[in-house]
């Protein structure tokens, strides 16, 4: 039934904004739609307005991050259509120089969630209203949510009895955290690895 | 000759109690009407998600009870279902029935919690002092099933922890019997309150057209006149198989937004009473050992089951290659999980949609044109928990 709708819908798009879709598949009962960064405005108001989609509500704005490619961060759109009672996912790639178009203009709603995925990842957008961090803290610098960004952050804070005010201190660490690679249980994480493999060339030489 | 006015802002919390936590709220006033709020969140934000992509998905379950911390097992409900979506597992149907009973019970807790809040901010204390008796009474069923009032870390990837004993079931028939004469009550003392009438009704009102552009769901969508409920138009777990109605608003005020929670803990109610009726004998859990543990005795005995419990609890599960994204019904609306598997043990990235922050986006349009005391009425009706907010 769900896989049925999927597929006439799927075929709508294809069909009506073929030059602007990229790719799309049906995984796990779930559409996800692959667009170009710059055709991103006309497909989502395609999905809002468009009798077979009429996709009104956004849902959510993920950002995704993967250091490797040339093409970094990804935006995925969560949509949800009321009337047809489904949901798609709308995907763009591109790279960390480039500027997204807002939606806000299309979504309200999307003001807030374009703020956060600035705020995790630096990610610029077009013509937003009020492009300011949201869950960070005031004056706080990098973008958490990239994986470059460590765990335990740069600063941390603490109130200062001698200064009779809350300070920021470059985070000191007893230990570091320690990332547990379990690979293989039975020959040890990667650091025992690293061990051993010194230990054996050690001895060789 | 004109005389000329300066608006004054105001700093409304982060230490306020009608801001239901941490909120900072900047209001520009004139005089007592508010022309334009800036809510100014992330005072609680702990990085839930950075933290879930440092851990296996065993480990990430916990920090589900930590966002909307009124109705834990409904957060983990949403994971717990992404993560069985991936890995293709069926909930063995007991399992699915003891999910729904807690989830109930989660959302009597919070709505408990939110219209009793609710009152207390536009000036009943009597409310809250009642219902709070009940959630008491609750999260000790939380802790007879998941050993912690709170933070239960119950739900697993194929099913629940362990199984509820019979006792357990019995008191909670108990409660559902004596909670509507409590419901009755809290209703006696605010529905036709000429003083809660006065602060709520027509208070941040929302059209329906404005609910679906500000990604409203859960009762901000119903109390509106959208007949949206996730049980009932995208059905999961046994919620197909229940008798159960849904509550909707006519006006989309304050006033509208609490007389739907009161129906819908009516609804709770009803719903658990079926499960209990039917709820079957058989496993709780997946009995996929590759996912979840195996049982205490058969450690004892078996060398298989020892290797099973030793891989599950250093390396955990591996969850394949790809994305999916799964809702619940919240107590608060739709709670929605975003998970990215690489195939490794770990999530690749999790994102966590709380309804609280598309709902709390739009203060500044519900709040524009209202007097300052309307404030927290607005904000009560809101329902917003910070754990979930700002992640």
């Amino acid at each position: 039934m769900i896989l049925n709708k999927l597929q006439t819908i799927e075929k709508t798009i294809n069909s009506e904004l073929s030059s602007k879709i990229k790719d799309s598949t049906i995984k796990y009962d779930e559409l996800l739609i692959e667009t170009y960064e710059k055709d991103l405005i006309d497909v989502v108001q395609f999905l809002k307005l468009n009798e077979k989609c009429k996709f009104r509500q956004l849902i959510d704005i993920a950002g995704v991050d993967y250091p490797e490619d040339e093409k970094r961060f990804e935006l995925v759109y969560l949509f949800l259509s009321h009337e047809h009672n489904t949901r798609i996912k709308l995907l763009i790639k591109f790279q960390l120089s480039q500027t997204i178009n807002s939606i806000t203009k299309i979504f309200p709603s999307a003001n807030w969630m374009e703020r956060e995925v600035f705020d995790m990842y630096g990610i610029k957008f077009k013509n937003h209203p009020d492009l300011r961090r949201i869950l960070t803290d005031y004056g706080f610098k990098g973008h958490p949510l990239r994986k470059d960004f460590p765990l335990t952050g740069f600063n941390e804070v603490r109130y200062s009895e001698k200064d009779k005010k809350v300070i920021y201190e470059p985070v000191k660490l007893e230990q570091n955290y320690r990332n547990f690679d379990f690979e293989s249980p039975w020959e040890g994480t990667n650091y025992m690895k690293e061990i051993k493999k010194t230990d054996k060339d050690g001895k060789k030489n | 000759m004109v005389k000329k006015t300066k608006s004054l802002s105001l700093n409304f919390g982060p230490q306020h109690p009608a801001a239901h936590g941490v909120l900072r709220l900047i209001l520009e006033l004139d005089g007592e009407v508010v022309e334009k709020a800036d809510p100014h969140i992330g005072l609680l934000h702990r990085g839930t998600e950075k933290l879930i992509e440092q851990k296996t998905y065993t480990q990430a379950l916990p920090y589900f009870d930590r966002l909307d911390y009124v109705a834990p097992m409904n957060q983990e409900h949403a994971f717990a279902l992404a993560a069985e979506k991936l890995l293709n597992i069926e909930v063995p149907i007991r399992g699915k029935y003891i999910r729904v009973i807690f989830c109930e019970i989660g959302r009597i807790l919070s709505h408990i919690l939110n219209v009793t809040t609710q009152a207390l901010d536009v000036g009943a204390l009597t409310p809250s002092l009642w219902g709070f008796e009940e959630r008491e009474t609750l999260m000790t069923f939380y802790e007879r099933a998941s050993g912690s009032r709170l933070h239960a870390n119950y739900f697993r990837t194929g099913g629940v922890h362990k199984d509820i004993p019979l006792k357990l079931v019995e008191d909670i028939e108990k409660f559902c019997r004596s909670f509507p004469k409590i419901i009755d009550d809290l209703e006696g003392l605010l529905t036709d309150n000429r003083i809660f009438k006065q602060r709520n009704v027509e208070i941040g009102i929302v059209s329906k057209q404005e609910a679906l552009d500000h990604s409203f769901s859960g009762v901000m969508l119903r109390g509106s006149g959208v007949p949206w409920d996730l049980r009932r138009s995208q059905p999961y777990e046994i919620y197909e198989n229940l008798d159960f109605k849904i509550p909707v608003g006519k006006n989309g005020d304050c006033y509208d937004r609490y007389l739907c929670r009161i129906e819908e803990m009516r609804e709770s109610i009803k719903i658990i009473l079926q499960c209990i009726e039917k709820l079957p004998k058989g496993p709780v859990k997946s009995i996929d050992n590759k996912i979840s543990p195996p049982k205490k005795d058969d450690i004892k005995e078996s060398m298989e089951a020892l290797i099973h419990h030793f891989k599950l609890f250093t390396e955990g599960y591996r969850v394949p290659k790809g994305d999916v994204y799964t809702s619940v019904e919240a107590p608060k609306g739709e709670f929605g999980v975003y998970l990215i598997s690489d195939g490794s043990n770990k999530p690749y990235r999790c994102k966590i949609r709380a309804p609280g922050f598309s709902h709390l986006q739009a203060m500044d349009y519900l709040i524009r044109g209202h007097m300052l005391a309307d404030v927290p009425a607005v904000l009560g009706s809101l329902d917003i928990v910070f754990g979930e907010v700002d992640r």
